[in-house]
């Protein structure tokens, strides 16, 4: 029998996934610093001053290098789910494609129209048609951010479809609950106030740049009052929205919060982990003798209270989803490992039996029992319950790093603002700042690492895992491919930070006379 | 009620999604104009002078393609699946040359640029020449098929669940082995130069540039004519594939020909554009005005009237000669009914994305281009 390669879909998910980080290193400034440079711009349209229009010009023409590859690795990232992950593609098609259309006709049309507004546009329209043209391109490239993440969080939480065995795939049925279920709400909210924070501790890193060679020094000021209030407000909303994301994760995806703290045996009051220490090479799919942590300060009751709202409410642990047996939050039992496996082949046979039935009555039964058993189907692809578990120590750490800098950039905003009058003096807090800004992407992408390493193997949660989303290609295809989008994108990375610098290391003209 | 009615939904969705290919040709002027960058710009300035006119629009056909893209996605997945996890080689290619231009006409003029502002220029010319002639080519084998199986019973096999395979080795470039999708290929990459020059001569304020777009044109008009009738002319010859009533496909001599004979609005679609074409280059060689806004709706007609026959009347679109009947039709391959509604609501708010991006482009294209300009940018 023919059975697919396995390193193919390792070397797929490589290829997504670093098609994926680096789209990320783009986006999240192209909408953090987008809302900079918008108010900015709005400052000088309200105060005729300009000074704000010079600085708003700067940041624009380093959100613009950043745009392209943004754009770059995004048109990449969409083709992707058609060149590497074709069965995925009609298996929910139906349902997935709809997000990515809408993106196109409401977002991207209104981004890429007003951003050549934007930039080619300060002559020949006027400044009110400029600002306008300066907020919808920011506007629509989060309305962009918003369809891209309902088709995220519709994988991470399948909504608002049935299966259809004539067509042998998923199809949608209700669209409010794909489009604006709670998991895509607050998905959209964590992600893009997420990114906010990431602009502005570009912006005031940058600024303090600034300061520090004794340069640009109201622009610099300027720049992180603005920032810095804007990044405070943003960081503040990224926890709270990040502690409904937990939330939403521990109802939905009881594995990736597992993953997330470490949690091998569940229970009853389980703590937080504050600070942890994974033992190195434990497999996580088996018990083993020792501790599978070296280190667990915890914060107790913590983790069920962020799960349940209850301080003895029950959290599972990785042990328990694979072996089953605790109560559910519905009242129900939660089936082992091995027998969602069995479950999910047993719907799997029967879809088979459904096409090849010629009489009605087969049919029924075959539908009957495909019904059945349809809410395990992904599992039937599964070798092994070990497949199940995801790669924790990388989930585990990223966890961490995303939490604790996400504190950190709170302190920072707080102190920028309460001490930005001392700021100028303290070159040590200067330094500080500036090396702040690589912790910024870092942050961010350690939390896309928890958001999509912690859903391994699910293409689609509990319905359609990676080996059966694949496209039917040699490896060899997709190794040759990776290492072009690596050098690709390695290169034109490179190219970026260069023209970057030497944007910022040339400066605003703000110093300037105004023509 | 006809919202109900999927056969109509089916229908419509092509014709959008043939709009949007028929859109995406046109403004692949962008395109045209990067593969003439050396040909029409002797000096620096006015090489600036046509990169600052495309660099205004190139966000346009981008965007153009990636909404072509999803609305296919979105109206018929089986394609996106079949076409683009097969035919992985072309669609990676198209895909590296578009990358290739969204950071060159940010990132050419910039001081460290790591590769030199000729590098990212010839990355313009690669996209130029290659989108074009890739995409043309790609869209050849709606007519003339491609090597691919469906087999959507796969999904009950744990073991290799996958539904479409490719059967050809190559992965799609063997679509250029076969000489009228070479054919197809070649003259969507002269129409795009034709459509460029056109433009460049209304909307770039130099005299000697104007002059030379004149005399390009006569040539790049000429061989476009002489490839793409002789490929027009081949295709309504040649056998089609087509679906009988019980959704199977079978091969019928002059398809596209009946195709044109049953469907006279889309006959009268294709002579109108044709003449269009015709008339924009005739007004753009003699120098007379609007000649770019007489050929570039005229290709939007032309390029709308060959989709709608590749899919409608019953005609498999993305024909398989590996096995006929995986061939995808607008009936087989297409979203359910509440997914095609869904997205025709959404559809309605094209002409309102339509009206702002006239308003945009008006606004920059109001004063042409002059070398002033280009030193602000």
């Amino acid at each position: 029998m023919e059975a697919i390669d396995a390193s193919l879909v390792d070397w797929s998910r490589a290829q997504f996934a670093l098609t994926a980080m680096y789209h990320w290193l783009f986006v999240p400034l192209t909408l953090g610093l987008g809302v900079v440079m918008a108010i900015m711009e709005t400052l000088y349209v309200r105060t005729g001053r300009e000074f704000w229009k010079q600085t708003a010009k700067f940041w624009m023409k380093l959100f613009g290098i950043n745009f392209a590859m943004g754009v770059a690795t995004g048109i990449i990232l969409e083709f992707e789910f058609g060149t590497n992950w074709s069965n995925y593609s009609w298996f929910v098609g139906d349902i997935f494609g709809a997000p990515l259309a809408i993106e196109g006709i409401l977002a991207f049309f209104m981004e890429s129209t007003f951003i050549a507004v934007m930039y080619f546009g300060w002559n020949k329209v006027s400044k009110r048609a400029h600002l306008a043209s300066t907020w919808l391109t920011i506007i629509g490239a989060t309305i962009s951010a918003w369809w891209i993440l309902v088709a995220n969080a519709w994988m991470q939480h399948p909504v608002g479809m049935e299966f259809n065995p004539d067509t042998v795939r998923n199809e949608m049925v209700d669209f409010v609950a794909v489009a604006f279920n709670g998991g895509a709400v607050v998905k959209f909210c964590h992600t893009v106030v997420s990114s906010w924070v990431l602009g502005c501790v570009f912006v005031v890193g940058v600024s303090c740049w600034y300061l520090l060679r004794g340069r640009h020094k109201e622009f610099a000021h300027a720049s992180i009052r603005v920032a810095a209030w804007f990044g405070l407000v943003a960081s503040l909303l990224t926890a709270y929205t990040g502690h409904h994301s937990g939330r939403i994760i521990a109802e939905q995806q009881p594995m990736k919060l597992a993953a997330a703290e470490g949690l091998y045996e569940g229970g009853t009051q389980q703590g937080l982990v504050m600070a942890g220490v994974l033992r190195p090479g434990v497999d996580w799919a088996a018990p083993t003798e020792e501790d599978k942590m070296l280190l667990n300060i915890e914060m107790p009751y913590a983790l069920s209270v962020l799960a349940t709202h209850k301080v003895d409410g029950y959290v599972p642990g990785i042990r328990n989803i694979l072996e089953g047996g605790y109560p559910l939050p519905d009242g129900s039992v939660a089936l082992s490992a091995e027998e969602k496996m069995l479950r999910g082949r047993k719907a799997i046979e029967a879809l088979g039996e459904y096409r090849d039935a010629e009489d009605a009555e087969d049919k029924a039964a075959a539908l009957k029992a495909l019904r059945e058993n349809f809410a395990y189907f992904g599992y039937g692809y599964l070798k092994s319950p070990a497949d199940l578990v995801p790669p924790v120590p990388l989930t585990f750490y990223s966890f961490r790093i995303m939490v604790i800098l996400g504190g950190y950039f709170i302190v920072l905003f707080a102190g920028l603002l309460v001490l930005r009058q001392h700021v100028e003096r303290w070159r040590l807090v200067q330094w500080g700042v500036v090396l702040t800004i690589p912790l910024a992407w870092l942050a961010s992408q350690a939390g896309w690492v928890v958001a999509e390493v912690g859903r391994q193997p699910w293409a689609i949660q509990g319905l359609l895992p990676n080996v059966a989303a694949i496209s039917r290609l040699e490896t060899g295809a997709v190794q040759t491919t990776f290492f072009i989008f690596l050098f690709l994108f390695t290169l034109l990375l490179v190219a970026e930070l260069g023209i970057m610098g030497k944007a910022i290391a040339t400066g605003p003209e703000t110093d300037k006379p105004a023509a | 009620m006809i919202m109900d009615d999927i056969s109509f939904l089916q229908h419509y969705w092509w014709f959008l999604v043939s709009l949007l290919g028929a859109l995406l040709v046109f403004l692949m002027f962008v395109q045209g104009g990067q593969s003439l960058i050396w040909t029409l710009g002797k000096t620096e300035e006015q090489r600036r002078m046509l990169l600052l006119a495309t660099g205004r629009k190139w966000e346009l056909t981008f965007t153009t393609l990636v909404t072509f893209g999803g609305a296919f996605f979105a109206s018929f997945p089986l394609f996106y699946s079949t076409s683009f996890g097969g035919a992985y080689w072309v669609w990676v290619l198209i895909l590296l040359c578009f990358v290739l231009q969204a950071v060159s006409y940010e990132f050419q003029l910039k001081r460290s640029n790591l590769l030199g502002t000729n590098t990212y220029r010839v990355f313009l010319l690669l996209n130029g020449i290659l989108g074009p002639l890739l995409i043309g080519t790609a869209v050849g084998t709606f007519f003339s098929g491609a090597e691919f199986v469906v087999n959507k019973a796969a999904v009950a096999s744990p073991g290799m669940p996958v539904i479409s395979s490719w059967v050809n080795p190559l992965h799609g470039l063997e679509a250029a082995l076969v000489p009228q999708n070479l054919l197809l290929g070649i003259s969507v990459l002269l129409l795009t130069r034709v459509l460029a020059c056109l433009y460049f001569a209304e909307n770039i304020a130099d005299a000697p540039l104007k002059e030379m777009c004149r005399k390009r044109l006569v040539m790049e008009s000429g061989f476009f004519l002489l490839f793409f009738l002789t490929w027009l002319v081949y295709l309504l010859f040649s056998v089609g594939f087509a679906v009988g009533a019980d959704g199977s496909v079978y091969l019928e001599p002059y398809k596209y020909l009946h195709n044109l004979q049953a469907m006279p609005g889309v006959t009268v679609m294709l002579l109108m554009g044709v003449l269009m074409v015709l008339g924009g280059m005739l007004k753009g060689i003699l120098g007379w005005k609007y000649a770019f806004w007489l050929a570039g709706p005229g290709t939007v007609l032309v390029v709308l009237a060959l989709l709608l026959c590749a899919g409608w009347n019953h005609t498999a679109y993305y024909p398989s000669v590996a096995d006929l009947q995986s061939s995808l039709t607008i009936e087989n391959s297409s979203s359910s009914l509440f997914t095609l509604k869904t997205m025709t609501y959404v559809s309605f708010i094209i002409p309102f994305v339509i009206a702002y991006i006239a308003w945009a482009w008006r606004a920059l294209d109001c004063e042409p281009i002059t070398v002033v300009e280009t030193e602000e940018h």
